[in-house]
């Protein structure tokens, strides 16, 4: 093969180049690797057109009476949530502050996606799948929880709340 | 329009005595470039409008249908027919004057352009009249009229007679001139060819094998989690198809326009060729908050996803020495005389340098976006529509502005209107554009999401967003002013009665220009091959993957 021509300053930039690259890959890496930080990617169906219902797939767990905050048999917090034109509901939720929370979502009719500002609580809700998300919050106070896809015309005013307490304030 | 008419019928008159592969490169290049620029000036006030709806500003303009109809044509025109009828328009130019060669089949040519034209005035119809309202990302399991699906993969399908004419055209010049060096004006052009071939399968596979049939009734039920799949294999590469022109202007036109030479023509192919295989295999980054693809997969995409960065870094130190070199021809002294050397009063040497900055910008904005894990922070806020219209709406179309310049008088030999002009539209663009999307930035990082038409939200955090919500308005009318500069600018050039001197295409000289290049920088075969086989890595398995894990199908809803 033919070798090209190459400037020798532009030899010392390529280095940097990738310099550069690795760095942003072991970074990631090191978080993804040693502190778990994932996004929300459980590949977990649910059949949403029964999503209320007891039976089928999801064994009623989004049905009307099983949303909202509970402690699973580990201790664990978890919130289950389901979005629909145009809230989520439950639509007011307490939680507290720095405690890990696992949240699941599912979609009763279209596309969704669910953001609440100045946390890492993101996730898109595909109808069919149940999104899940383990995060904890970091900031004490009431903050809308905002669709982030369109999914109609009245996208703007799909939110909901979550308001959040000091620990020690916090019962179930 | 009638003025351009008489034009391009003065050039076929005028251009008797010129060979037919020129008449025809300049003839094709017009029309697909003022359809282009139709739809740019069509779409532009419409963003506009958006911004002043969306502010709450001006209680008469609030229509949640007016503004979704207006957002959905604003990105149709915006992203699909002003950059594809753009990107063609400058390969069939290039192709007849960088190859000198006839082109292989003219009626083919304008078939590809006919078909794509009619399939914009068909998709115009539902979107204009609020019955296409579902954004030019067109999630399932939302539908609008199936005209709208209809008329936008005929626009893909003409666009894909234009990448096979850049196909052929570069073959049949290989096969004509044996061992010689593809020009890398056309060694460019026709990489985005191929890489536009690739990246439209995707949403030419969900239009055709998932919307359209249900929105004609002959299917009942669609995944939305394949559909999202297959759209984000179209979505990221699809704005590399947009900014090749770009980077290929900076490389193969600047140089010459600024009075120098190219500092590396091999580098560029390097360039050109990496862009093209890290472009359609790291799509999943648009899809890190989704449920329906598991995590390693997208972790498998990052890397392909931050390996986009080198090619973008090695423009940026060609271009930037390039200009160097221009500047220090012309008699620049020291470490950073040459600047002001530059020839700045070239639209297309400014235009570089202003696409440049935005680039540089943008481009760390960006790794946001790209980061496994940040993305969270931002995912779908009004972050996102701020950096891609800093990368697209700012690096590449300053750089179409550029290239209409530059290109307009040698088409139509009447000199350009006013440079004066073109100058200051190039800057008004560029300073509108950072007043529009710095705020846009900083309202995504205070969380606001994107697509609301309104802000109802009583909280505290909704009252931090209102002064952003100014500043953007008054950059979207500096933008709005600009590009009907530009216009003017241009339909002024078609009245001019003064003609153009300078009728000549030629294209930049590196500073070692190459007798030979490796064949891997010469070809596209192999690329194509490893195109192939990186996308069965990444692509094969999480579209697979839906044929067996059971999901429950979604009906059709209107929005």
């Amino acid at each position: 093969m033919m070798a090209i021509h190459i400037h020798p300053l532009e030899r010392k930039w390529l280095f940097v180049i990738a310099v550069i690259i690795l760095l942003t890959w072991v970074v990631q890496l090191y978080y993804a690797l040693n502190k778990s930080t994932h996004p929300p990617s459980n590949v977990e169906v649910i059949d949403s057109v029964r999503l209320h219902l007891n039976d089928g797939i999801g064994g009623g767990e989004f049905a009307e009476t099983n949303l909202g905050v509970k402690r699973d048999k580990n201790g664990q917090l978890r919130v289950t949530m389901v979005a629909a034109r145009y809230s989520f509901y439950p639509q007011e939720i307490v939680l507290p502050l720095g405690e890990s929370i696992t949240f699941r979502f599912a979609s009763f009719d279209v596309l969704h996606g669910l953001h609440v500002p100045f946390s890492n609580l993101n996730s898109m809700v595909v109808p069919g799948y149940i999104s899940e998300v383990t995060t904890e919050f970091t900031r004490e106070g009431e903050f809308p929880i905002l669709c982030n896809e369109y999914c109609g015309t009245a996208h703007a005013f799909m939110y909901g709340k979550i308001k959040i307490v000091a620990k020690e304030k916090f019962k179930l | 329009m009638a003025a351009i008419e008489s034009d391009v019928s003065a050039i076929i008159q005028s251009n008797a005595q010129e060979s037919e592969h020129i008449s025809t490169a300049k003839k094709l290049g017009l029309w697909n470039m003022w359809v282009a620029f139709t739809a740019f000036i069509i779409a532009l006030p419409m963003g506009l409008y958006q911004v002043a709806e969306r502010s709450d500003l001006f209680p008469a303009l609030e229509s949640a249908q007016v503004y979704y109809a207006s957002i959905s044509t604003h990105g149709v025109l915006m992203a699909y027919v002003f950059s594809t009828f753009f990107i063609m328009g400058f390969g069939y130019h290039t192709a007849g004057y960088s190859l000198q060669q006839k082109l292989w089949s003219t009626k083919f040519a304008w078939s590809g352009f006919i078909i794509a034209l009619f399939g914009v005035v068909l998709a115009a119809i539902p979107l204009l009249t609020g019955n296409a309202s579902v954004m030019y990302t067109f999630y399932p399991p939302e539908v609008g009229h199936p005209i709208f699906y209809i008329g936008a993969t005929l626009l893909i399908v003409g666009s894909w007679f234009w990448s096979v004419d850049m196909i052929v055209a570069m073959t049949q010049w290989k096969k004509a001139n044996p061992g010689k060096v593809v020009p890398l004006v056309m060694f460019g052009v026709t990489i985005n060819a191929l890489l536009w071939l690739w990246t439209s399968a995707g949403v030419a596979a969900e239009v055709v094998f998932q919307i359209i049939p249900v929105t004609l009734g002959l299917t009942e039920t669609f995944d939305p989690g394949l559909a999202r799949t297959l759209f984000s294999w179209t979505l990221h590469a699809i704005v590399y198809f947009w900014l090749f022109p770009a980077y290929i202007v900076m490389y193969s036109i600047m140089p010459k326009e600024a009075g120098g030479k190219l500092f590396s023509d091999e580098m560029g192919r390097v360039a050109f060729v990496m862009l093209f295989i890290f472009s359609v295999p790291i799509g999943f980054h648009h899809l890190y908050m989704d449920p329906q693809q598991a995590a390693g997969w997208k972790l498998l995409h990052m890397f392909g996803t931050f390996m986009v960065a080198v090619p973008t870094l090695i423009t940026g130190f060609t271009i930037l020495a390039t200009l160097e070199i221009s500047g220090r021809l012309r008699g620049g002294k020291g470490l950073l005389g040459w600047v002001s050397r530059i020839k700045w009063d070239n639209p297309v040497v400014l235009g570089t340098a202003l696409a440049m900055l935005m680039l540089t910008v943008g481009g760390w904005g960006g790794v946001i976006n790209a980061s496994y894990s940040m993305n969270s922070l931002i995912h779908n806020t009004q972050w996102v529509p701020g950096h891609f219209h800093l990368i697209y709406g700012g690096t590449t179309v300053i750089m179409y502005f550029a290239v209409a310049y530059w290109l307009w008088p040698k088409i139509i030999g009447r000199a350009l209107y006013s440079n004066k002009m073109a100058l200051i539209q190039l800057w008004s663009w560029f300073f509108g554009m950072w007043i529009t999307t710095a705020p846009w930035h900083i309202l995504g990082l205070l969380g606001q999401p994107r697509r609301v038409n309104t802000l109802p939200y009583d909280t505290a955090i909704a009252a931090l967003w209102d002064p952003y919500e100014m500043v953007m308005l008054a950059g979207s009318l500096l933008l709005t002013v600009s590009g009907f500069l530009f216009i003017i600018n241009l339909v002024m050039t078609h009245l001019n009665t003064r003609k153009q001197d300078d009728m000549s295409v030629t294209y930049a000289v590196a500073v070692h220009q190459p007798m030979h290049v490796p064949k891997l920088l010469n070809s596209l075969s192999f690329w194509n091959w490893a195109m192939l086989c990186y996308m069965i890595i990444s692509y094969g398995y999480p579209i697979i993957q839906f044929a067996f894990i059971g999901t429950p199908q979604s009906t059709p809803w209107s929005y």
